[in-house]
């Protein structure tokens, strides 16, 4: 016998299911009233310090078609890379946003400043980058990717280095698109499949 | 102190298959190369904080919310109620906890649910809260209905309640879903089944917890969660780079 070691198992995820909206974004899912102000309805208010963008795209299942329900969070630093609560941090920033696709059009749009790189524990910084979180229906557990910015330098980047396949860095780089404009798909499965993250 | 150091990297084990095919919708949605795993670095390591002061005082009461106090929802009162523990064992505190449900019949209060079941006029289906200096939380709720849904030729959802967690960190959120002990659709569930160790679904099956019912009043089910929890050691590398 040995000691034993008094760790707890972290709970299983399960899919957050075709009505995650009512719970996380009632407005969206239309149910307006059901919070006096509801979490996550934009990552910055009033006077941001920085660039503001727009980053456009769309979550696409194997078969090539747009999900309709799937519900992501953003997380992110403000635009000199200090995340909420950090010293010095842009009280602009509140860092997370909730978004979901057009049901129409099947596109989302995060509204957002551009990010700096963040402190890395590898010798070089991550370059500008916006952590992703995407639930659905049919995702089991929640799927974490990065945006990061084709005019950005992504060359020296600690995660975007452990990428094997060279051509799969492209799929988390976001293409510029217009003035401040961006557009960054997402391919849960098949050719272009988007690198997803386990970290 | 608690909330520095790299997160301790999540054993997939314990968590349910993405490709699932007895769950349909998993197969087009599941990505079928390996994940890219590395260690937490500040984007994962920071995450969003909120305050009591964003939070209304029924919100944590799904029985008189939607109606804002003005009539009960329909259905069998419960408190839904436990701790929210990481690996280590240590209360999360002031995480926000966040839950929807369908109705006492089994329908949603949403546009494309179309059940047979009535909507209850006075039941909107969400609710939050935050947890306190020991991570403990409480919700005031109607026991959800069991509901059919589209699969194979006849599957029923077993009674659930969806359940949200941030945790302190971007990298410990958690979405899940609590059953009700003694349901027999639980076994029966093809998305319960995702999840292939047998003990780590017993988590997700709420205990009857008669010592916190209220006499005349609700029954109560205790619902403890953990999140990922952090290594902290005297031999970290410090983040560096800027
Ligand atoms: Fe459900």
């Amino acid at each position: 016998m040995v000691q034993p070691l008094n760790y707890l198992a972290e709970t299983p995820s399960q899919t957050a299911g075709p009505y995650v909206h009512i719970g996380l974004m009632p407005t969206y899912a239309g149910n307006p009233g059901s919070y006096q102000e509801e979490i996550g309805v934009s990552p910055i208010s009033g006077e941001v310090q920085g660039t503001v963008i727009e980053i456009v795209g769309s979550v696409y299942d194997g078969t090539g078609w747009a999900l309709r329900d799937a519900m992501i969070e953003s997380w992110q630093p403000d635009a000199a890379g200090r995340f909420p609560g950090q010293d010095g941090a842009d009280p602009a920033v509140s860092g997370l946003c909730r978004f979901g696709a057009d049901a129409v059009t099947g596109e989302f749009s995060l509204r957002t400043v551009k990010p700096g790189p963040v402190p890395s524990r590898y010798g070089k910084p991550f370059a500008p980058h916006i952590s992703l979180w995407i639930v659905a229906r049919g995702i089991n557990i929640g799927l974490q990717t990065r945006i990061y910015f084709e005019d950005e330098d992504n060359s020296e980047d600690p995660l975007l280095a452990r990428i094997e396949q060279r051509p799969r860095v492209d799929t988390l780089i976001a293409k510029k698109i217009g003035e401040n404009r961006y557009r960054f798909d997402i391919r849960l499965q098949g050719a272009g499949e988007t690198v997803f993250l386990d970290i | 102190m608690i909330d520095q150091g790299p997160l301790i990297p999540r054993n997939r084990e314990m968590h349910p298959l993405a490709y699932y095919p007895d769950y349909k919708t998993s197969v087009a949605r599941s990505p079928n190369l390996p994940l890219l795993s590395m260690e937490s670095g500040p984007s994962e390591e920071t995450g969003p904080t909120f305050g009591h002061e964003r939070l209304g005082a029924l919100d944590n009461n799904l029985i008189l919310n939607w109606s804002k106090g003005a009539a009960p929802a329909i259905g069998e009162r419960i408190l839904m109620h436990g701790h929210v523990l990481d690996e280590n064992a240590r209360p999360v505190r002031n995480t926000l906890v966040e839950i929807w449900q369908a109705n006492a019949g089994g329908r949603y209060r949403h546009k494309k649910d179309g059940y047979l079941a009535p909507l209850d006029p006075n039941f909107g289906g969400c609710g939050r809260t935050l947890t306190d200096e020991n991570g403990y939380y409480q919700f005031l709720t109607i026991r959800p209905g069991a509901y059919p849904w589209p699969n194979r030729g006849n599957d029923w959802r077993p009674m659930h309640i969806h359940v949200s967690v941030y945790g302190h960190s971007f990298g410990q959120r958690l979405i899940t879903q609590m059953y009700f002990e003694g349901d027999p659709l639980i076994d029966r569930c093809p998305i319960a089944a995702t999840i292939r160790n047998r003990s780590q679904l017993d988590r997700l099956v709420a205990p009857l917890d008669m010592a916190f019912s209220r006499p005349l009043d609700f029954l109560a089910y205790k619902f403890d969660i953990v999140l990922r929890g952090r290594r902290q050691t005297m031999f970290e590398n410090k983040l560096e780079g800027m």
